[in-house]
């Protein structure tokens, strides 16, 4: 028997969950409803995708995820420096505590963001106790960009910790050895073979982060929609499912893009991928 | 005394409770080839990291050129080391590799340039400078590892087993070639290792080391013939030892006989180890010669038979010699007086198998 045969059930996932739920994706995206009940193929949705309406969104997600990104690497690689760190013995314990989080369901820890920063929450008390009445914490970029950073975050810390903690200390004493102190160690050494779990990290966090949806709705208000809403509208409210495939046609152009770029800066071997 | 580099002055460490270095005084002399010998535990790895600054002394002191340098960290210090692992920056290449130490020294541009290739030529790897470490085999990383610590200049290198790893050929060559190095650099060695052999090759002093402490210190030639005791000479080469009793001066008795032998000074009747180097002892028609047993087995080594004879039940004597002789042949067994070594029986323990293997599963 070859071997080749006991792939087939992956085959078969793969051609059923995927190929098949692309197909009519494309399908949908480049066909609409005809007034006889039947559908027509038509570029109309795709020329229409492109409208200033639509791209604005998909700038500014593209623009908030960014932020969100730069800010869970400000955030995230410090911290994995900290976990990685050879005097700091907790590591594995912090490391839970981060990742914690993501055992709570999405929306119950967005949901629980709005109370904390809904007036009358506890960041709005705190500031009070200073004088700062009526906060406007929520429904607002910030609100957005805060919602994001807290929901992917971990996804930002795990690759880089698991690449820095891929690093032969063997290679830190070399460092040493030949005249380094801890400052140049870290620039010529920790920093450089970090490098490809930062890459994954980005790609983790800028990749969902771009077609999240509900975080934007529900932090920023119906004024901030990002992309994601606006595919969850054709769908769930508009019922033109037709439009909403082609949205999500481009998205997944995107992405596609997006992951070639960074597949460019990241070695296959040496990542410090999540999984 | 000479011109010491390094003094180590009862030196003291331990790992979680347990010692791995007891006490240790040792110096090293400017521009000698001194070598770590020891089973692995030994302590000989814990030495060369406290010379170097990786760990710290619990107890005693280090000093270089006189100076204490227990609480200077490892980029402060004169010395470089040549890892086991070779330990390259995978992200670089072999001539930011070698350049490390210069780069870090701000040098000019031209001046690393030419150090660079110097060094390289002196490990013959000239024009290798563009390729990527991981592109290169285990021996010539570890040239290159041996480059970029020798352009530091060191005034002592520091080499963790680095020839651990290298297959046969390859290790005797390298051998050679660092021992050339180290006379033509005039740079000071401090070389670990748990092959006796390459110890005996490359060395100007030997120490040999046993459980964190320092066993037997002396010129290859001198640890090899006056091992101080039964454990030196089973890790130094192949030894017969069996148990004796010093009889008076120059007379003593083994193996249910009365021998004459060279060493004096033990008291009467004192019990002793009596070492028999392989090589030492010649087999004789069986009409003649001292001992008699029969061969158990004979094996081609190349230069010389490795002839098993066993006297009886419990005494069996390891012969080196060219000649042979089929197994099951009765022979005689002749000991010269000064192929007997009488060592002071030790408290110490020869190095069990288990720990020889452990030597050789470091390699790994």
């Amino acid at each position: 028997m070859k071997r080749s045969v006991f792939a087939t059930p992956y085959l078969i996932w793969m051609a059923i969950f995927i190929l098949v739920p692309l197909g009519i994706i494309v399908y949908y995206a480049m066909t609409a409803a005809a007034p006889d009940g039947g559908v027509v193929f038509t570029l109309d949705n795709l020329i229409k995708a492109f409208d200033p309406l639509y791209m604005g969104i998909l700038g500014r997600s593209v623009w908030l995820a960014f932020i969100a990104t730069c800010v869970c690497l400000l955030i995230g690689y410090p911290v994995a420096l900290i976990l990685t760190s050879r005097n700091f013995k907790k590591g594995s314990l912090l490391i839970i505590l981060f990742v914690l989080p993501m055992w709570m369901n999405f929306l119950l820890r967005t949901y629980a963001l709005i109370n904390i920063l809904d007036n009358g929450g506890v960041v709005a008390q705190f500031l009070g106790l200073f004088g700062i009445q009526n906060p406007k914490l929520l429904y607002n970029t910030f609100a957005i960009i805060l919602g994001l950073v807290y929901n992917y975050l971990p996804f930002m810390i795990l690759p880089i910790y698991s690449a820095m903690v891929k690093i032969d200390h063997g290679l830190i004493e070399a460092a040493e050895d030949l005249g380094a102190n801890s400052w140049n160690v870290f620039r010529r050494v920790r920093f450089p073979l970090s490098l490809p779990g930062v890459v994954s990290g980005i790609t983790m966090v800028f990749m969902p982060a771009v077609t999240t949806f509900a975080v934007s709705r529900l932090l920023g208000g119906s004024n901030f929609m990002m992309y994601g809403d606006v595919i969850e509208n054709q769908f769930f409210f508009m019922r033109d499912w037709h439009f909403g495939a082609t949205l999500s046609l481009v998205m997944m152009v995107l992405m596609l893009v997006s992951s070639f770029i960074f597949r460019k800066y990241q070695d296959d071997d040496s990542g410090g991928m999540l999984w | 005394m000479a011109d010491k580099i390094i003094d180590l002055v009862n030196l003291t460490k331990s790992f979680d409770g347990e010692k791995a270095l007891d006490g240790v005084n040792l110096y090293v002399r400017r521009r000698e080839f001194i070598t770590l010998l020891g089973p692995s535990g030994c302590g000989k790895t814990t030495l060369l990291r406290l010379i170097a600054g990786f760990e710290k002394p619990d107890d005693g002191d280090i000093l270089f050129e006189g100076q204490r340098i227990n609480d200077l960290p490892p980029y402060k210090r004169r010395v470089n080391t040549v890892f086991q692992k070779y330990s390259l920056f995978p992200h670089m290449n072999v001539y930011d590799n070698v350049a490390f130490g210069l780069t870090l020294k701000k040098k000019d541009k031209k001046l690393i340039d030419q150090k660079v290739r110097e060094m390289l030529e002196l490990v013959n790897l000239s024009g290798f400078e563009k390729r990527e470490v991981e592109s290169l085999s285990g021996g010539q990383q570890q040239r290159i590892a041996i480059a970029r610590a020798l352009i530091n200049e060191p005034e002592v290198l520091l080499l963790d087993e680095p020839l651990a790893a290298l297959d046969l050929k390859l290790r005797k060559e390298m051998q050679l070639e660092l021992k050339k190095m180290q006379q033509q650099l005039g740079i000071t060695f401090v070389f670990v290792t748990h092959d006796q052999e390459e110890a005996l090759t490359m060395s100007d002093t030997i120490v040999v080391m046993n459980k964190g402490q320092i066993v037997q210190i002396g010129t290859p030639v001198d640890i090899y013939n006056e091992p101080i005791n039964a454990y030196v000479a089973d890790f130094i080469g192949e030894s017969n030892i069996l148990p004796g009793v010093m009889l008076e001066d120059y007379k003593c008795r083994f193996a249910g006989q009365e021998f004459i032998c060279v060493d004096r000074g033990f008291s009467r009747n004192e019990e002793v180890e009596i070492v028999l180097r392989p090589e030492d002892l010649d087999i004789t028609p069986n009409d003649r010669g001292m001992l008699h047993g029969v061969v158990e087995s004979i094996l081609f080594m190349g230069v010389h038979y490795e002839i098993r004879v066993r006297l009886h039940e419990d005494l069996e004597f390891t012969i080196h010699s060219t000649d042979y002789v089929a197994e099951g042949t009765p022979v005689g067994i002749d000991i010269e007086p000064d192929a007997i070594h009488v060592m002071k029986a030790s408290d110490m323990p020869l190095a069990t198998e288990e720990e020889l293997e452990g030597a050789a599963d470091y390699e790994a």
